[in-house]
């Protein structure tokens, strides 16, 4: 399995009237083709910048980034606008949150879609609505031929994220980066959404990065996962791994900040505290301010990314194997997650 | 004193659709709320569950008296309140308080926080200048924040802690309602969770009544005694949080639990699930009968379209508007298709 986007040591900055906000500072990660990342972390964590500095989306003027991102093989970290342009549709699509505000209101549906391809590709229109038409097919819209000169407003939340989806993959991208596709939608259509992700993934054989703050989504999709917090990494595993036995006090925060139908606790087990500010991050590991098994080395030193177990699953953690192991325990039991019937 | 402090007896929204500009008349409406009907206790959380367009929102408004009902009772603390006109309701509003989504919204960023909290004092006439300000710094330690950030406005706050204003500010009349609309759903999981607790910790300090309302089933269920689950306008089931989770009655109530993302891999390939096809219909237009039947999986033609299914008991308070509700949960796909028992009709 090779990857078909790497990337190494990514770090983004911007530059505000306040200071240098550090968004992103030092990520890595690769995905394979056919295979789904998930990256989940709160407000502020940097995941969508993450994925805007892929695309190579951030305002120029005001970012500055470094390190590198390979697709297939390429670097395509600072090339120009035009060979942006290329990859960004053909190689690369993008979905986000809103719907509505990614989609022009004013312009029929198929004449949006039928552009993505006329832009890349050099046939004629009728080809091109043909292919909206197929792709509309695709992701479950009834009636495409009709629906095709459809407006926006005239689809409903979870029909106008399956245009999105459907405008990219017209042109049949390796990756689909997706940022919090399903946020805004109801939990019954976020599950169609999702499904219909996963068979359209099965499909075109395409990596799939899933941006979000859910980790019941995350579970339910991703093959591996990357927890950002403060704009680091600072735990990576494969999911079984990560939900198996977490090694980072915050992703212990996070499961513990779910309310599950399946726990019978009375409390949540919450993380004290705000995400902290990029502008002045904390000293040492952004986190140990709000981690209750922080210690003497945490406020001082940076944790590195240091392996746990098998070559899979990665963490930033200070604290001593045992102890960890010691703390999840109390944290799991504290969560009262009743045992699957 | 009665055990009940909130009761509701069939109440309806209607929004009328009008057409003409001279000449108004109505062409249709849209029945936001249809015949809902419940009863919470005092101390207790009942929560409204459902998708946009279920009209928990509207319920909630109409039971606050923002929004006039167009027919049924709303009955608080013992008072029928559904016609009292605005200065006979002035001191019911002392006792329900509402907590809104939008924490960002929802308070006046040209007004200081002591104000902002302050404020439902000022308007009943309670306490002196002296008085309130020591009753807002209270307050504000209550929900967490520090009482010397009273001179604050709302922009120096991040959103868990102005939603602990809001909090705050439907606290500072010793209300015994609080009607909490989506609290926690503008914000990230680990400040949802402390918004969770605070609640939950107010609620056994103060013996508070909450009605919560949520498009979250796992947070619905996390905070609330009985769950109340709500699709296109009407009350579908009913039951206690454990209870439905484990028995859920009605489809739609299995087809939410089915599409609520479990944090766990294992569990989660291995459910069996209800998918439902398309989206929510129109209100303006809702199917006939059972307003389920078009994306229902135990549909029957000539049953389910044509006679609309009454809550009926299924023991210990819980009840479900089904005609062939499920047997057990979880099922296999072949087994909700095809109902072994019906409810006699």
């Amino acid at each position: 399995m090779t990857a078909i986007l790497q990337v190494a040591d990514l770090k983004t900055s911007f530059r505000t009237d306040d200071g240098i906000v550090k968004a992103v500072d030092g990520v890595s990660f690769s995905v394979a083709k056919g295979q789904t990342l998930g990256i989940v972390g709160e407000s502020g964590s940097g995941k969508s910048v993450t994925s805007l500095t892929i695309m190579g989306l951030n305002d120029k003027r005001a970012a500055t980034s470094s390190g590198s991102v390979l697709l297939d093989g390429h670097e395509i970290l600072g090339v120009s606008t035009s060979e942006l342009q290329e990859i960004r549709g053909t190689r690369m699509a993008m979905i986000f949150q809103d719907p509505m505000t990614s989609l022009n209101p004013v312009k029929s549906i198929g004449w949006q879609l039928s552009e993505a391809v006329l832009v890349h590709k050099d046939v004629t229109k009728k080809a091109a609505r043909d292919r909206a038409i197929e792709l509309l097919e695709q992701v479950g819209i009834p009636n495409p031929e009709r629906r095709v000169d459809d407006y926006a407003p005239q689809f409903s939340g979870g029909m106008r994220q399956r245009v999105m989806i459907a405008m990219a993959l017209i042109n049949n991208p390796d990756v689909l980066i997706a940022d919090e596709p399903t946020t805004a939608l109801d939990v019954t259509t976020q599950a169609q959404i999702l499904r219909l992700m996963k068979r359209l993934q099965d499909e075109y054989n395409m990596a799939i990065i899933m941006i979000t703050h859910d980790l019941g989504v995350i579970a339910e999709v991703a093959d591996d996962v990357a927890v950002m917090y403060g704009g680091k990494v600072v735990e990576q595993a494969t999911v079984a791994e990560l939900f198996d036995s977490p090694q980072h006090p915050y992703t212990w925060g996070l499961l513990g900040s779910l309310p599950r139908l399946d726990s019978k606790a009375d409390r949540l087990e919450q993380i004290p505290g705000q995400p902290p500010s990029l502008l002045r991050p904390p000293s040492g590991c952004a986190f140990h301010p709000r981690c209750e098994f922080a210690f003497n080395r945490c406020p001082t030193e940076v944790p590195p990314l240091v392996k746990f177990g098998g070559p899979t699953h990665l963490h930033r953690c200070l604290l001593g194997d045992d102890t960890r192991q010691e703390a999840w325990a109390k944290k799991k039991a504290a969560m009262k997650v009743e045992a699957a019937a | 004193m009665s055990d009940d402090l909130l009761v509701a007896e069939g109440v309806k929204k209607y929004f009328p659709i009008t057409q003409g500009i001279l000449l108004k008349h109505e062409v249709a409406s849209v029945k936001a709320v249809d015949d809902v009907s419940f009863t919470v206790k005092r101390g207790e959380t009942l929560g409204i569950v459902g998708e946009s367009g279920c009209g928990k929102s509207t319920l909630a408004r109409c039971l606050m008296r923002l929004l006039e009902p167009t027919g049924g009772k709303i009955v608080f603390d013992g008072r029928d309140i559904t016609t009292l006109d605005r200065s006979e309701m002035r001191p019911l509003r002392r006792e329900m308080m509402m907590v809104f989504q939008d924490p960002y919204a929802s308070l006046n960023g040209r007004k200081r926080v002591g104000f902002i909290v302050g404020e439902p004092l000022d308007v009943h006439g309670i306490g002196t200048d002296q008085e309130r300000k020591r009753r807002v710094q209270e307050l504000l330690e209550i929900v967490g924040l520090n009482p010397e950030h009273y001179n604050r406005f709302p922009h120096e706050f991040s959103g868990g802690q102005r939603q602990r204003i809001g909090i705050a500010r439907a606290l500072a009349v010793n209300p015994k309602l609080i009607v909490c609309d989506e609290p926690v759903s503008a914000l990230d999981v680990s400040v949802q969770a402390q918004i969770l607790n605070l609640l939950k910790d107010l609620q056994r300090e103060f013996g508070l009544t909450y009605v919560f309302i949520a498009h979250d089933l796992n947070v619905v269920r996390h905070i609330s005694n009985r769950v109340m689950v709500m699709y296109l306008g009407k009350v579908q089931e009913v039951a206690g949080g454990e209870d439905l989770y484990k028995h859920p009655r009605h489809p739609y109530t299995g087809a939410l639990l089915s599409a609520v993302p479990i944090p766990d891999p294992e569990l989660g390939k291995r459910r069996q699930a209800i998918v439902l096809e398309g989206d929510v219909p129109s209100p303006i237009n809702p199917p006939s009968a059972c307003r389920f039947h078009p994306r229902c999986p135990r549909f029957h033609e000539g049953v389910c379209d044509v006679e609309e299914p009454l809550l009926r008991p299924f023991g210990a308070g819980h009840e479900a508007a089904c005609h062939f509700p499920l047997e057990r949960w979880p099922m296999t796909a072949e087994e909700i298709r095809n109902p072994t028992e019906t409810v006699a009709r």
